[in-house]
């Protein structure tokens, strides 16, 4: 059986796969993750499950073109440009 | 990655991009990723031979439990690239029948002897140095769960590397004996340095570097080793057994060209320590395959 384990490095930090173990049971997970992972104090805390409990999601396709939800649907510079002259406010900078 | 397309696929790691273990990759990538993170993991297995040697004879205390836990980190990193393998699709026992029967390789340093402390400390120092030149160019590499244990395998190489130099500096700083000690062992073990890195091989030309497994050639890690580690051997008053050697007005390593057929001899099963190893691996195997029986079973 597989498990993957994630690691904290510092408190507060998110947790970061790190790599795997093969055990029979939880407890051998725990131990090798516990050895593996963290015995010269590297990690402050580890996940470790089982690979098939891992729900994996990666299609992310923008099919309708919404970059209406992020920073790069905002090209503000030319509409900034124009507004300036309009307010003649253009030459101070 | 789901595009099953070869010129697709290159493109894409060249431009960066890195592959995780269910994405569709090259049947060609797939096997030299395999036989290149096997035998790096063969080398951790076997690279702690040459040290559990000196276990029992180490000169303190201190130096025991430090080379203890050194022997302990690199089994452990052998067990963390073993798991990279087994996931691309060979199983560790076989990783492990391979080894010992001599059909897959190890690193060429791990193939010789040590006669005194002075080797550890050359050996901790110097031959950990040129390999985390290698380990850090492959933080890089394409295939991403293996850059990610490399992560790993590097913070813990920075603090071997450290013993080493105390070693060494202990070494050099004790009577006119224990600094011949260093200097012998550094003659001894500069050739195997020099071949570490492999012979040079154009990296357009190198399939490893096409493929991004390794970030860069092999002539490229040996000058940044020689760069980093040529005047730390000087300033403590040590002399490589090289009078070729030098640094040339652009920056580059002059060097007698290494005997690359002792390379490939050592390499290929017929170092001097090849077989002795190898064997002791062999009966290691055997005695402790009960243990594996047990433990990986499944849980009932």
């Amino acid at each position: 059986m597989i498990w993957e384990v994630f690691r904290q490095e510092r408190k507060g930090q998110p947790f970061q796969h790190a790599g795997s173990v093969v055990a029979p049971e939880q407890e051998f997970a725990r131990a090798y993750a516990h050895e593996q992972y963290g015995r010269r104090g590297e990690s402050t805390a580890l996940w470790v499950v089982p690979r098939g409990s891992i729900l994996e999601v990666e299609d992310f396709v923008d099919e309708l073109g919404r970059n209406y939800h992020r920073v790069d649907g905002y090209s503000l510079k030319e509409k900034l440009k124009e507004a300036r002259a309009r307010a003649g406010t253009a030459a101070d900078r | 990655m789901t595009s099953p397309d070869e010129g697709e696929f290159l493109e894409y790691v060249q431009a960066g991009g890195q592959v995780e273990t269910h994405d569709w990759m090259p049947d060609e990538y797939r096997a030299r990723l395999i036989k290149f993170i096997e035998m790096h993991a063969n080398s951790e297995l076997m690279g702690v031979l040459p040290e559990r040697e000196w276990i029992l004879r180490a000169p303190t205390l201190q130096r025991k439990l430090a080379l203890t836990a050194k022997v302990q980190d690199e089994v452990g990193h052998a067990q963390l690239i073993y798991r990279v393998v087994e996931d691309l699709g060979k199983p560790r026992e076989q990783c492990l029948a391979d080894l010992v029967s001599g059909k897959a390789k190890f690193h060429n340093v791990f193939h010789y002897p040590t006669y005194t402390w002075g080797d550890v400390g050359v050996i901790a120092w110097l031959v950990d140095a040129a390999a985390i030149i290698s380990q850090k160019a492959l933080l890089k590499c394409s295939y991403a769960p293996y850059a990610r244990i490399m992560k790993k395998i590097c913070w813990e190489e920075s603090f071997h590397i450290l013993h080493g130099r105390d070693v060494i500096l202990t070494l050099v700083n004790g009577t006119d004996s224990q600094r011949e000690l260093v200097q012998e062992a550094l003659n001894r073990w500069w050739t195997p340095l020099m071949h570490f890195h492999g012979n040079p091989i154009e990296a357009a030309e190198d399939p490893m570097v096409v493929w991004r497994i390794k970030s860069q050639a092999n002539e490229e890690a040996r000058q940044q080793f020689l760069d980093g580690y040529v005047p730390q051997i000087w300033e403590l008053g040590l002399t490589v057994p090289d009078p070729e050697l030098r640094k040339d007005d652009d920056g580059l390593w002059e060097y007698t060209e290494p005997d690359w057929d002792e390379l490939r001899t050592v390499v290929t099963g017929h170092g001097p320590k090849t077989a002795e190893r190898l064997g002791f691996r062999r009966l290691n195997l055997d005695e402790t395959e009960w243990v594996r029986k047990t433990v990986l079973a499944e849980a009932a």
